[in-house]
């Protein structure tokens, strides 16, 4: 707060002393991302209270906002998210639309086929996804498989924007190192424990090189991480189309762009019998305490959330910002490729062109539901990864499409993203009446929530 | 790393501080080495055709025959005639002339061109349809870059473009269907691109969330919503909802006749007429006019343009909403121009070549059309790549713009800068 107050003013200075200095643009590399002039939309990454006076408590809550928010909220979030995805459902629903024809005279029907339209798919996502009289739990342990490479690639997003990075990233970072991944588990043949053990170094490397990309780039040059991760994706896509046509990575005899089956050495083993769920689930598990444990116990990823907090504060305080953000790019890049890897060495065993389907992008939207926290990003992942272990289901059964899943996880992280929303659809927290009334208003209030949450 | 690198760094501040960066002058050198060995001294024996007019125009002019070797050369050298004048430039503390990067960049796309063409198994190229195809396919692309171009110049960061195109392109297919009528599809795109910016703007500038998550969430919710109205509605009813039909193509009698620039000036459907009408319009609004002046104050400094009596945040929400009609138009293309129907995800990441474009035109209305136009030859060289089968894969043609992108944000090509402003709310007082 105090802090706040103090930069509405030297923020503004301080700005305007630094653009000066990039004509002469060999300067900047020692103090880089604090150069604000580089790369584009800048300023808006640095979610530092002190950056620019008129900006910086938006900024600087957006991360405590996603951070310390109130998991309430995200609760509701979900509920409202989840009645919406049901009204677009019932919107196209014939019964719904017969009983409509006669709402006046019996609304009772209307709302009976309303409310049918609006349970069966979730009824049936539910069955898909977690248990069903059939198959018992069955469901619950494919979408922890669906799950594991959502988690994986979610820490890596949260991690970067607990640095204060954007990583739209992760769906490039999977993709080079499932490639690598599937390489050597296809091409080379080693024995049993080594094999595996090397796929995954190699995706590992791949991915965190891909993300090291971003790092340097920002760090050195100012490039903005947001446009640079979306070109990269779209750089990775074209690089696997290209080597799925290529002789070293096409089946022997076959002209489709897939590539041989794994060796049984180079995949992860299967955790229980009769499912798709292997040990790549654990690495997740064990990832998810590492990340915290890096965030909450060790000094670099104190010196992270420094950097991410106010990386004006944290270069004073002698943390050398530019290593930071390329480590944190690069570490966020290996957390994806153990999603690569799992899709590869565990969930596929091929690589395809759709290896990484839509996983870099559902990323995004775990780590924010989950408020970028590591535990936040495992249950969001394992939440999502039953929306699209159950979706499949719900499609066969009801006919409903799969998009319905993008529907209700967008509009889950757009309510979450926006707590006066909710909130006002909820009309919680009438202490502070006016706060999001107008738009001057709801900032102050932002700010008070995002310190209150602190303290 | 920073050990190796900051010897030469310390080395080069003790230059005056105004010496123009020499990035430009490396890069063009490099690049027209490059050009000159690849293209020239290893470049194909084969003599490239390229087919200026085609057969049924009016006027007829012979096709250009260069040979692929010796062309290469002539080409490499004229491009380290130009790599050479602004390295001299640099010696003399000078910078580079804004046409050079142009000029160089057009000669080293024919030299290019020659190169794929003169190696290719077929060495011949219809070079009239090349440029059309070019433009046919940059129409989306530009009207998505004004629409980032609108947006960002008055500070909020449009990631949202792909989203914009895709709700515009469904709207305009189904409502084109019911009503019968294209044109009134194409308007309802244009609602449609409106009603996905106003999202963006009301979250981003009254609830202040950040705009690259608004952007990238609301990617994903217009493609859910559409695919979910596409796989509910427009598959089993095609009839009742995805048959638009296609907007007329108006060709201007005898200057649609001139070879080359008559089919992609005056042979276009009103789509296509109105993108040089909208980028004309943007660049002389943002440029020439009292809105345009004031437009570009509340990107760079909304403080300073709030204390002048500019409303900050009415001009932000009423220009994204703007950005996102002018796209959804570009939505439109694809399902009233290009094809006749919707499918799913038919955008197919062009709003992020769109954004692209944007960056890589500089946040100008004009620079932004002439990125899409190169990215549009890109595309559609591509495609043409398999057909006269060369040895080029196409894939390292459709990373092209991507590449070039971060070329540009790196600053490797130049220095792009966005407003100010850009990305960050604005909060009174």
């Amino acid at each position: 707060m105090t802090e706040n107050n103090q930069s509405q003013g030297s923020g503004k200075h301080q700005s305007k002393d630094q653009t000066p200095e990039v004509p002469a643009s060999e300067v900047r590399a020692a103090d880089v991302s604090l150069d604000t002039a580089g790369g584009m939309l800048e300023p808006s990454i640095v979610p530092v209270s002190s950056q620019s006076g008129d900006t910086g408590h938006q900024q600087g809550s957006l991360v405590r906002r996603i951070v310390m928010g109130n998991g309430f909220v995200s609760v509701l979030a979900v509920i409202v998210a989840l009645f919406l995805g049901g009204l677009l459902i019932a919107s196209t629903d014939a019964q719904v639309a017969k009983t409509a024809g006669y709402l006046f005279a019996r609304p009772t029907d209307f709302l009976s086929a309303l409310w049918s339209a609006m349970t069966e798919s979730y009824v049936a996502l539910f069955q898909g996804a977690v248990f069903n009289t059939r198959q018992g739990f069955q469901p619950l342990l494919e979408t922890m498989t669906v799950a594991t490479p959502l988690i994986c690639a979610g820490l890596g997003v949260a991690l970067a924007f607990r640095a204060g990075l954007f990583n739209i990233g992760a769906q490039g970072q999977i993709i080079i190192s499932a490639t690598l991944a599937a390489y050597v588990g296809f091409a080379w043949h080693l024995p049993f424990g080594l094999h595996l053990l090397v796929v995954i170094i190699m995706g590992v490397l791949g991915g965190a090189a891909w993300g090291a990309i971003v790092g340097i780039l920002k760090a050195r040059t100012g490039a903005h991480e947001v446009i640079v991760t979306i070109m990269l994706n779209y750089v990775a896509l074209f690089l696997l189309d290209f080597l799925l046509n290529t002789a070293a990575f096409r089946r022997p005899g076959d002209n489709s762009p897939i590539s041989p089956r794994l060796d049984e050495t180079a995949t992860y083993p299967v955790l229980i019998p009769g499912s798709r769920l292997h040990l790549g689930f654990l690495v997740a598990v064990a990832l998810t305490f590492g990340v915290w444990w890096m965030l909450n116990r060790s000094t670099i990823g104190f010196e992270f959330r420094a950097v991410g907090a106010n990386p004006v504060a944290a270069r004073t305080a002698g943390i050398n910002v530019p290593r930071a953000t390329i480590l944190v790019m690069a570490l966020a890049g290996a957390l994806a490729a153990f999603g690569g890897v799992a899709q590869v060495a565990g969930t596929e065993k091929v690589l395809t062109g759709g290896v990484a389907a839509q996983i870099g992008f559902d990323a995004i939207t775990v780590a924010l539901l989950g408020r970028s926290t590591p535990w936040g990003t495992f249950f969001a992942g394992l939440l999502f990864g039953a929306f699209r272990a159950g979706a499949v289901q719900m499609q066969i059964q009801t006919g409903t499409p799969i998009d319905i899943v993008l529907v209700v996880q967008s509009l889950i992280v757009l309510f979450i993203a926006a707590p006066p929303l909710i909130r006002s659809i909820f009309r919680l927290e009438p202490k502070k009446k006016d706060k999001n009334k107008t738009p001057k208003a709801a900032p102050k209030a932002a700010l008070a929530n995002a310190s209150g949450g602190a303290k | 790393m920073s050990a190796t690198s900051t010897a030469p760094k310390s080395g080069s501040t003790a230059l005056p501080a105004f010496r123009p960066s020499m990035k430009v002058p490396l890069s063009l050198g490099i690049l027209a080495l490059i050009a000159l060995v690849f293209f020239g001294f290893l470049g194909p024996d084969q003599t490239a055709e390229m087919k200026i007019s085609d057969a049924g125009d009016a006027v007829a002019v012979p096709a250009l025959m260069i040979p692929g070797q010796v062309g290469g050369v002539v080409l490499g050298i004229l491009l380290l005639a130009m790599a050479a004048y602004s390295i001299y430039l640099w010696t003399q503390g000078e910078r580079s002339p804004k046409w050079l990067p142009i000029a160089f960049a057009v000669v080293f796309v024919f030299a290019l061109l020659v190169w794929i063409v003169a190696g290719a198994r077929q060495p011949s190229i219809s070079l009239a349809g090349l440029v059309a195809g070019s433009v046919t396919l940059a129409v989306p692309l530009v009207f998505g870059s004004l629409s980032g171009v609108l947006c960002e110049r008055v500070g909020v960061v449009n990631i949202a473009i792909e989203g914009q195109l895709l709700g515009g392109a469904f709207t305009a297919a189904l409502v084109a269907t019911m009503t019968g009528s294209p044109y009134i599809g194409l308007i309802a795109a244009a609602a449609a691109g409106a009603a996905v910016s106003m999202v963006l703007a009301v979250f981003s500038i009254k609830y202040l969330v950040n705009q690259i998550i608004v952007g990238v969430v609301l990617n994903v919710l217009v493609s859910g919503i559409t695919g979910f109205l596409y796989g509910t509605l427009m598959v089993p009813n095609k009839e009742q909802f995805n048959t638009p039909g296609r907007l007329d193509i108006l060709p201007i009698p005898l200057l649609s006749d001139i070879p080359i620039i008559g089919p992609i000036l005056f042979e276009q459907s009103i789509a296509g007429y109105l993108m040089y009408i909208a980028v004309a319009v943007v660049w002389f609004g943002l440029f020439k006019t009292r809105w345009g002046l004031r437009v570009r104050a509340v990107g760079e400094h909304p403080q300073a343009a709030d204390t002048l009596g500019i409303n900050v945040n009415a001009t932000r929400f009423w220009n994204v909403t703007l950005g996102g009609a002018i796209a959804g138009i570009g939505g439109a293309v694809f399902t009233l121009v290009t094809i006749d129907s919707f499918t799913k995800d038919i955008s197919g990441g062009r709003g992020f070549i769109a954004l692209a474009a944007l960056i890589f035109g500089r946040w100008n209305p004009i620079g932004a059309f002439l990125a899409s136009l190169l990215f549009g030859f890109a595309y559609n060289l591509q495609s043409i790549l398999g057909i006269i089968g060369t040895p080029v894969p196409s894939q390292f043609m459709a990373m092209l713009p991507y590449l070039v992108t971060i070329f540009a944000v790196a600053g490797l090509v130049g220095k792009s800068r966005p407003p100010a402003a850009s990305g960050i709310p604005y909060v009174k007082g």
